[in-house]
């Protein structure tokens, strides 16, 4: 019977610790957040933590091309930097932390496709990214054409991955964790190419260890558009979308991308951007 | 539940599944392998043997399995350039199960050597006492009796090793279950928690048979003393 209660004691504090930490996610619209400085309003933003260029984690501050956006569309809706959280939002993830309410916006390479849609909302576009391929400086490959019988990486379950198999299935893709693994492995000599979106491409080559050794073919095989992703039914998508618009206007947008992706001898697409946000539903 | 169901026709989970059930079995006849020489070295009179045992059993049992599998991709494939087939995914797949059982044959060690344990000291005194020498002593009176005491714990060594067969995609076999399951969840994102249940629920249906297995066996194998 004592051990009956005790375990019945332990469920309970288990419980409850875990139900207060859910809890804490709520208090985005508390003001001041504690922090009590200006007493703005605060956002929690979901980016990557592993993406050179874009969203990358520098122990405790974090720079690239998203994370830059993110900062200029959170100042057009009045919170300054400081009341910014970043949240790792990991591709698998993304849906769960807005449908979960744990972030209040995701800059996460997030394309736009009719399935997120139906769980998540979405504001802008604000790039329009295309699948590349990153490859040796020396190598004569210009496109997925010349992957036949080459060994091309990517990372598993990526749309990149996927569309690679679907299309061309006479390469050898192998699939790893994270684009680091492929990049190493390239540079060992294993490896032909690597294959995701070209700014995704473009920050890993720019990184210092990478400088010079590799390049973006620039020959893109598809459209993703990267978009803020937002809760379902969230009212900010037409305020994120003049912020982007304005960023695009006076110039600070393709700044942004020089800027992160420097060093790797890039140049976007400038068909498909800068891009037109899409009108919110 | 069209939705879900849906998902069977699009990716093939049981394929996926059979290749952890072969990462598992190759690794677990190499680990069985690599494991009953270990538990050897570890009780033979000869100090040098004992002390590569021990050794190997502390660094291996105490090395995490998803950086010796990352060390197969990006040390011995990527900077060493070792292939162990011509078809690349092959090779990965060959070099994937030797990271399995390596790490798998630190604690098949120690399985068998807690077998040994169960062998009382009589029985490899009366072995001396006839005239066998150390080997001939081991393999026909001491292992055989260790190995059924350590039917137990060999079988919770293949269950770990049938878990453990999914941190293979940190050795680039993309194609196994927790690979497939990233695919799906990048795909079909709004059916994330019933992908979850079903690859738990594979491995719920592979491992439990084992479970009971092994303990039937063990009960029925045990040499009564």
């Amino acid at each position: 019977m004592r051990k009956t209660r005790y375990a019945a004691a332990a469920v309970a504090a288990v419980a409850a610790l875990t139900l207060s930490a859910c809890g804490g996610g709520d208090s985005a619209e508390s003001e001041g957040g504690g922090g009590g400085e200006g007493g703005g309003e605060s956002l929690r933003i979901g980016i990557k933590f592993d993406q050179p260029g874009l969203g990358y984690d520098e122990g405790g501050s974090y720079s690239g091309f998203d994370v830059d956006v993110a900062k200029y569309v959170a100042a057009e809706l009045g919170v300054s930097e400081e009341n910014i959280e970043w949240v790792e939002a990991p591709s698998a993830n993304r849906e769960n932390l807005l449908a979960n309410e744990q972030v209040d916006m995701i800059f996460a390479t997030y394309s736009i496709t009719d399935t997120r849609k139906e769980t998540v909302d979405f504001a802008g576009p604000y790039f329009v990214a295309g699948q590349d391929l990153l490859v040796p400086t020396d190598s004569d490959i210009t496109g997925p054409e010349d992957l036949e019988g080459k060994n091309l990486c990517s990372v598993t379950g990526s749309t990149s991955a996927q569309k690679i198999k679907d299309q061309y299935p006479g390469v050898q893709l192998v699939e790893q964790p994270g684009y680091a693994e492929c990049v190493t492995a390239m540079g060992g000599g294993q490896i032909d190419a690597v294959t995701t979106d070209d700014i995704i491409l473009a920050g890993l080559a720019a990184q210092e260890a990478n400088a010079g050794k590799f390049k973006v073919v620039g020959n893109t095989f598809s459209e993703e558009r990267y978009g803020v992703g937002l809760p379902k039914g969230s009212d900010r998508c037409g305020d994120i979308n003049s912020a982007i618009t304005k960023m695009i206007g006076d110039g600070a947008w393709e700044e942004a991308i020089t800027s992160n992706t420097e060093g790797a001898d890039y140049t976007f697409n400038a068909e498909l951007n800068p891009p037109e946000p899409e009108p919110c539903a | 539940m069209e939705d879900y169901l849906s998902l069977f026709e699009t990716y093939d989970v049981l394929a996926a599944f059979w290749v952890n059930i072969q990462l598992s079995f190759w690794a677990a006849i190499w680990a069985l392998a690599i494991g009953t020489v270990l538990a050897l070295f570890r009780i033979s009179p000869i100090p040098s043997l004992q002390w590569f045992g021990a050794a190997y059993v502390n660094i291996f049992r105490n090395t995490p399995l998803t950086i010796i599998l990352a060390f197969g991709f990006l040390g011995l494939f990527s900077v060493m350039q070792i292939s162990l087939a011509a078809d690349l995914n092959a090779s990965l797949f060959r070099i994937a199960i030797v990271g399995l059982a390596v790490y798998h044959a630190a604690f098949v060690c120690e399985a068998i050597r807690s077998g040994v344990n169960t062998v009382p000291l009589g029985q490899a005194e009366a072995a001396r006492a006839i005239g066998l020498s150390f080997l001939p002593a081991a393999r026909l009176i001491i292992l055989p009796q260790a190995f059924r005491g350590a039917i137990a714990p060999l079988g919770n060594v293949l269950i770990a090793l049938i878990k453990n067969s999914t941190v293979a995609a940190a050795g680039s076999v993309a194609t196994e279950a927790s690979g497939l399951m990233k695919t799906m969840i990048e795909f079909r994102s709004d059916l994330v928690i019933p992908i979850f249940f079903t690859f738990a629920l594979g491995f719920v249906v592979l491992v439990i048979p084992i479970g009971l297995l092994t303990t039937w066996a063990s009960r029925k194998l045990a040499v009564a003393r």
